[in-house]
């Protein structure tokens, strides 16, 4: 059972933890392995390899 | 009506915008602009010839390999923060592949009921294809140079198929001639998705979707949330009955499977469920009436 105040506690807890976790991230250039995975053709995605 | 027509528009806008690089779709190539270091918050294949975005799933799979923690903060985050914002409210109103079986589902053509013990059952399968396929293959097969398979995107991803697949092969000579098995396997795939979302309500994001499990888990926590307004609600049960997700909204309405499509919202007589706050009003008051 969860109360209005524990509710808040967690939602706020979550939303501080994710931005955390995206901030290192960022700081590590993770954005990177993302953008040279998505500017070319995934072969797997798309059934080929 | 007005209302469900609404989430269709809003559906349609946002398939539209998250895939609107419509001259990718003749040319046979994908979008290569600065605007795919971001994710999608949404089940969007990033082959796709319109993607503007990258899609997380396919994202955190191959930074699995080549990341030092052996996952990527930067998607696990974002996707962490639109969990706990949105829940699967991402999943009802904004995913294409989730519109797409939407209007599949409404195709008039024999309606399967999936008896409810399997249903429950089989809807573990989104969470097991999320632990093994997302995160625990690609972690434990990736080479010594930090490549890795994607593992859900190759052997399951309905959405790549269509998205990328499909358009890709039809306009692009060079890779028609390199379509195998693999191809065969997941234009299969695909067919029975497409097949079972004219029977079932949208039988991918029930059983199958990493990035709905992903969501589901913080459905109970986001921000955006259902009340049930007690001494409005009569207990009539309506909400319940037309649920296409089948959640019993009166004594879970934050449910981990609500796509949040807003059904039961619009067909309650007594407006008992409420999306914005009310002060003082605890969610467990709801349920101790039904448990009683």
């Amino acid at each position: 059972m969860i109360t209005k105040m524990k509710l808040q506690f967690m939602q706020c807890s979550i939303l501080f933890l994710a931005v955390i976790i995206m901030v290192i991230g960022i700081i590590n250039q993770e954005y990177e392995s993302v953008f040279n995975k998505a500017i070319n053709i995934c072969l797997e995605c798309i059934g080929i390899g | 009506m007005v209302k469900k027509f609404k989430r269709s528009i809003v559906q349609c806008l946002s398939s539209i915008l998250m895939n609107a690089n419509i001259a990718g779709f003749w040319r046979g190539k994908i979008y290569t602009g600065k605007s795919k270091n971001l994710c999608l918050p949404i089940l969007n294949c990033y082959s796709c010839p319109g993607a503007l975005g990258a899609c997380p799933i396919g994202s955190l799979q191959v930074s699995a390999g080549c990341s030092t923690y052996g996952i990527s903060f930067y998607v696990l985050g974002f996707l962490v923060l639109m969990g706990v914002l949105f829940g699967r409210l991402l999943c009802g109103f904004l995913c294409p592949f989730g519109f797409i079986q939407d209007l599949l589902y409404k195709i008039p053509f024999p309606k399967l009921r999936i008896p409810q013990k399997l249903d429950r059952g089989m809807r573990f399968g989104k969470y097991l294809v999320l632990a093994f396929l997302v995160l625990l293959l690609p972690l434990l097969f990736a080479d010594s140079y930090g490549s890795t398979i994607p593992y859900f995107c190759k052997y399951l991803c309905p959405a790549g198929s269509l998205e990328g697949g499909i358009p890709l092969v039809s306009m692009n000579k060079p890779l028609q001639a390199t379509v195998g098995w693999l191809f065969s396997w997941k234009m299969f795939v695909l067919a029975v998705v497409i097949l079972t979302s004219m029977m079932i309500y949208r039988p991918f994001c029930k059983y199958l979707c990493p990035l709905g499990a992903f969501y589901a888990l913080f459905n109970r926590f986001s921000f955006y949330r259902y009340y049930i307004i007690q001494n409005k609600c009569t207990g009539c049960g309506l909400c319940s009955k037309v649920c296409p997700m089948n959640v019993e909204t009166m004594k879970t309405p934050n449910h981990a499977e609500c796509i949040r499509c807003g059904m039961c919202k619009n067909k309650c007589t007594q407006n008992a469920i409420q999306v914005k706050k009310i002060r003082n009003f605890k969610e467990e008051h709801y349920e101790k009436i039904y448990k009683k």
